[in-house]
């Protein structure tokens, strides 16, 4: 008997033993009067993961407060499995994202398959069918074979678990620093389509309606059981379980099938993923939201493995099971449509007037919480925040860069694993299943587009890390402005913004003050750009022996294309057309790419940014677009002009381009200034385009594969065959991590 | 005419297929259960692809035991057109109703890309709108098409014309003789890899898919004003 | 009770691409010694006991689902076992 080994209410407060689960000497302490008694083991585990930073968020809470979240489109913002924003026809999108960073550090290919699979449920769990998945991942640099292993296996979980389920991984984004050699970055994000009359919650309302389980059986996934043992407990436990949970992409499909028939029926109250914390914050939140309580009993839980604890069952983190509330008296509609799909759905509790979790095993109650205590309530802190030195040291420092080789410089960059073709990444993701896909991965915005109606969706995931590390605050306005720019080059109007905020240790007030910062930047962002802020998550303590990442809030942010005939991509499309450059390029080599390359580390000012001057290029090229005079669009980002330039002549068809710069020729071909875009318009419009838009004309796209770039004192800067540029910016990946090392 | 989309659990190209059918052919087409006992009133029998039972064993290998399957025999022996495409090749594979096996691909990982295809004979109800030897644009998503069969067999299938389609260039799998695409001996079962129903609309990069699925119509067509 | 142990690898005359990449690798960490990596599947199956003979229901399974005897050979290995 298992139970039995589990120390006594006594023995957790005497010997400290919540230290172990998390839990401070003061938290604990606030549990002994909520309870009015000293919680026994069950609740103190139950207890500890509810006030996690993962499921409460009470280091990150007040700073999450400062983000925009309503809007007139917003139909449902953060505190659900997903936000929900309008776009017209009575549909709806759904989307999230969310992050795996740990669990891949340990198993890349399960932590980053079990990563997509939650974000999944997050989303269908509205009821939204999941249409589109993107994931933004950071690793150290592609030099040590533990990052190679560890990209080639995220890879491989990302498309082993979303390619089976059968939803197109359509975009996303991969950077490489020193700064994630210990610590990667894991975030998926789903989007998803819903009608406004499908909307649901996770609420557990109706007293007396009743609580079903569906999915896979709870196994002792996820739970760190073994630390918490003391000593003699150890030696008769059962063996060590991998802190692991494995993915079933298969039974994840039945689910989402299963579960968006259910939806429909209106026998369905409330559904809930069950994620971290599993059946606990499942049941726990439901029932908070509703102002209702839980009765569970544990007896009647599906169990994979024989001798299950209270606790256990209450911690597992095993995958693809979904918690719903269901009418009393309605249960075998629910269960008929889930046998259709060979799954069961099994009645575990019911719903009570009396905003407690009572748990039940063998007849006798297990634990018994106010549920508000556990959801709602939750210590928040207020952590100290302080700027860190380097920041201060960093506005001070000046840095022009000086280059000789404008060619082998360019061709150099366009190998920086952070520029290059991600397209070893993308082959292995099924990125045309459900044959949406109008805009596949490569270009600014994956476009994917609504059936049975002329829209489409522009998606992206955005953050150029170094300059949030160098300035955390202006970091984070360019992290939205880049989602913004990439949406509107496809010809989507931003609409909402889902995040996902990883950084170090909140208790260092170094970190924290990063964590204030950026959301600041964030925020104002946000507002000018008016894409509130309708999901998100938080990662914290993402650090290495103490060194912490670089702060990465990734934004990702999904765009409405009126009409697919809007849809533009970066790549030229016939020659003859005019080359258009808007904004212009000044000295900003903090955190660029050629600093990268040329020092190999990352210092000074990062480039500014004006919110204003930002949302205004932004309208004016949506503008022309949505005019039909525009025929490509590529935002300027890492690398600079150059790269930029070369991006949207690799793409295009055996065509060339020719363009004239003037001005200081580093900054012109390399800064990282931001605001910046390059279009290209056919002749017959330049008029109109003129009109509407403020760019310069600074050349054409030309029949012949060759990037030419000359200087207007006559110079000749680059002249390089589009076919060279192409291998290079193509073969790097692949050729990284073929060699030794 | 009337197609039947057939649905395993875990198919995931189900719905890519129902609605090149319907949206882009315009002609009828249903869904049918995996657990269907007759598929007597369809014309065509459509496999698609996806991860039918999680392909968690071998690709198809389970797929090929679903009830349905007795429907599928009996409408391949009643000269029905039957395609298979992704997995729905695999399990026309594991159920013996085409020779050979699949294997992992060279790369080992997963592959979706544009490919293109040589139509090797277009002497076939699934292939008459097509020129012989026209080179096509089609796209391939999986982790296993790397086809296998050993020599008697492949000698049968070239001295049959069963090759319908071969990759073009390069072999994105390592599949033997670069074959993307065979029928039965009979000529009413084809099974391929890369995907008809995802280029069938500009959108989309290619309508190179279309005239495959427009060949089975004029086939039927045809077969019906004779029989008529 | 039986406890059967049953090995899938691909047969001798396929290309095995996945025992080659680990072949290359043991190679690249310098184990010259090693001429050959086959990879396969190992599956233990827990049976009753019936009427039916073990080896032949065995060999049945393999036959029909466990092995795709077009590309894998299968051999089994049969304990009897106290039931638990």
């Amino acid at each position: 008997m298992s139970l039995l080994l589990e120390p006594s209410p006594t023995m957790i407060k005497e010997e400290k033993l919540y230290r172990e689960m998390g839990l401070t000497d003061e938290e604990f302490a606030m549990i002994e009067t909520i309870l009015g008694r000293l919680p026994n083991y069950t609740e103190t585990g139950i207890f500890s993961v509810m006030w996690s930073e993962h499921c409460s968020y009470k280091n990150s809470k007040p700073v999450l407060k400062k983000f925009p979240t309503e809007g007139k489109h917003v139909l449902q913002g953060p505190g659900e499995g997903a936000g929900i924003i309008d776009i017209g026809d009575g549909l709806a999108v759904a989307f999230k994202i969310e992050s795996h960073n740990h669990p891949s550090a340990i198993e890349p290919y399960q932590g980053a398959a079990t990563g997509v699979g939650g974000i999944i449920r997050d989303v269908f769990s509205m009821g939204a069918r999941p249409i589109a998945l993107l994931n933004s991942l950071r690793f150290g640099e592609l030099t040590s074979p533990r990052v190679k292993y560890l990209f080639e296996r995220v890879v491989a979980g990302i498309a082993g678990y979303g390619n089976c389920v059968g939803i197109p991984t359509v975009g996303g984004e991969v950077q490489f620093e020193p700064a994630y050699e210990g610590n990667p970055l894991v975030n998926a994000m789903c989007v998803g389509l819903i009608r406004h009359e499908d909307i649901q919650k996770g609420i557990a309302s109706g007293i007396g309606n009743t609580v079903m389980y569906v999915g896979a059986k709870t196994g002792r996934d996820g739970i760190h059981g073994a630390t918490f043992a003391s000593g003699e407990l150890t030696e008769q436990s059962e063996e060590k379980r991998p802190a692991v949970q494995v993915g079933d992409p298969f039974m994840e499909k039945l689910l989402l099938e299963a579960c968006l028939e259910v939806i429909k029926s209106d026998a369905l109250v409330g559904m809930q993923d069950m994620g971290a914390a599993g059946l606990t914050s499942s049941s726990a939140e439901m029932a908070s939201k509703a102002g209702s309580g839980i009765e569970l009993n544990l007896d009647l839980v599906p169990q994979r493995e024989t001798g299950m604890t209270p606790y256990e069952m209450m911690l597992s983190e095993s995958q693809e099971r979904m918690l719903l509330v269901v009418k009393k008296g309605r249960e075998q509609e629910i269960c008929d449509i889930f046998a259709k799909y060979g799954l069961e759905a099994i009645a575990i509790g019911r719903v009570t007037d009396d905003q407690m979790l009572r748990l039940y095993y063998r007849g006798e109650i297990a634990a018994e919480i106010p549920v508000d205590a556990l959801a709602k309530d939750a210590p928040v802190y207020h952590k100290p925040s302080k700027e860190p030195a380097y920041v201060r040291e960093f506005e001070t420092m000046e840095y022009v860069p000086t280059v000789d080789n404008y060619e082998e410089t360019l061709l150099s960059l366009l190998a920086q694993p952070t520029i290059a073709s991600k397209e070893w990444v993308y082959e292995q993701y099924d990125y045309m299943v459900r044959t949406n896909t109008v805009v596949p991965p490569g270009s600014d915005a994956a476009v994917v587009r609504i059936r049975g109606t002329n829209k489409a969706l522009a998606m992206t995931t955005d953050c150029n890390s170094r300059y949030v590390y160098l300035n955390p605050e202006t970091g984070g306005k360019i992290a939205v402005a880049e989602a913004a720019r990439n949406i509107v080059c496809s010809g989507g109007k931003p609409l909402a913004v889902t995040d996902c905020l990883n950084f170090g240790n909140p208790e260092k007030p170094e970190i924290f003050w990063q964590l204030e910062k950026a959301v600041d930047g964030m925020s104002e962002a946000c507002r000018v750009l008016e894409t509130p802020v309708i999901s998100g998550n938080v990662s914290l303590y993402n650090e290495t022996n103490g060194e912490a990442i670089y702060p990465t809030p990734i934004v990702g942010m999904v765009g409405l294309i009126e009409d697919v005939k809007h849809i533009t991509t970066q790549s030229f499309k016939r020659a003859g057309d005019l080359i258009y450059v808007i904004g212009e390029a000044s000295c900003e080599f903090g955190g660029s790419e050629l600093q990268k390359l040329l020092t190999g580390r990352i210092f000074g000012k990062a480039p500014t940014i004006d919110l204003e001057v930002e949302a205004k290029r932004q309208r004016q090229l949506l503008t022309a677009i949505r005019a039909g005079v525009v025929a490509s669009a590529h935002d300027i980002a890492e690398g600079g002009f150059a790269v930029a330039l070369a991006e949207c002549v690799i793409g295009a068809n055996g065509l060339g381009v020719k363009v004239i710069l003037d001005g200081p020729i580093v900054s012109q071909l390399f800064s990282e200034t931001q605001s910046r875009f390059i279009v290209s318009v056919p002749k017959e419009h330049q008029a109109t385009f003129e009109q509407l838009v403020e760019a310069k004309q600074i050349g054409e796209v030309t029949e012949h594969p060759t990037l030419v770039i000359e200087h207007e004192s006559g110079e000749r800067i680059i002249h390089l065959p589009v076919s060279k540029l192409r291998s290079v910016w193509k073969g790097a990946i692949p050729c990284l991590l073929k060699s030794k090392g | 005419m009337k197609f039947a989309v057939v649905v395993f659990p875990g198919s995931n190209c189900d719905v890519d297929m129902y609605h090149a059918i319907k949206d882009e052919l315009g002609e009828e087409v249903e869904y049918v259960w995996h657990d269907a006992e007759s598929l007597d009133e369809f014309d065509a029998i459509l496999l698609p692809g996806g991860f039918s039972y999680g392909d968690y064993l071998r690709s198809g290998a389970i797929a090929r035991f679903a009830n349905v399957m007795k429907a599928i025999r009996k409408a391949a022996e009643e000269g029905k057109p039957i395609l298979g495409v992704c997995n729905g090749f695999q399990i026309l594979l594991e159920a013996g109703l085409l020779p050979g096996a699949m294997r992992r691909n060279h790369s080992l990982t997963f592959i979706c890309r544009s490919v293109a295809l040589r139509v090797e004979n277009n002497e076939t109800m699934f292939t008459s709108m097509y020129e012989q030897g026209e080179v096509i644009t089609i796209p391939i998503a999986h982790g296993e098409g790397n086809y296998y069969c050993d020599e008697k067999t492949l000698n049968q299938l070239i001295q049959n014309k069963q090759i319908v389609f071969r990759y073009e260039g390069e072999n994105p799998n390592g599949s033997l003789e670069k074959i993307a695409g065979i029928m039965n001996e009979k000529g009413n079962v084809l099974g391929m890899m890369p995907h008809p129903e995802r280029a069938v609309h500009e959108l989309l990069g290619s309508t190179d898919g279309l005239k495959l699925f427009q060949s089975i119509v004029k086939y039927w067509r045809e077969a019906h004003v004779v029989t008529a | 009770m039986y406890k059967v142990k049953v090995y899938v690898t691909l047969r001798e005359n396929v290309l095995d691409p996945q025992g080659n990449a680990v072949k290359q690798s043991l190679h690249s960490l310098s184990y010259r010694e090693v001429k050959d990596v086959r990879i396969g599947k190992f599956m233990e199956l827990t049976i009753e006991k019936s009427e039916r003979s073990i080896d032949e229901l065995v060999r049945d399974m393999c036959e029909k689902l466990l092995a795709n005897t077009v590309i894998e050979d299968y051999r089994y290995e049969i304990e009897e076992v106290v039931a638990p």
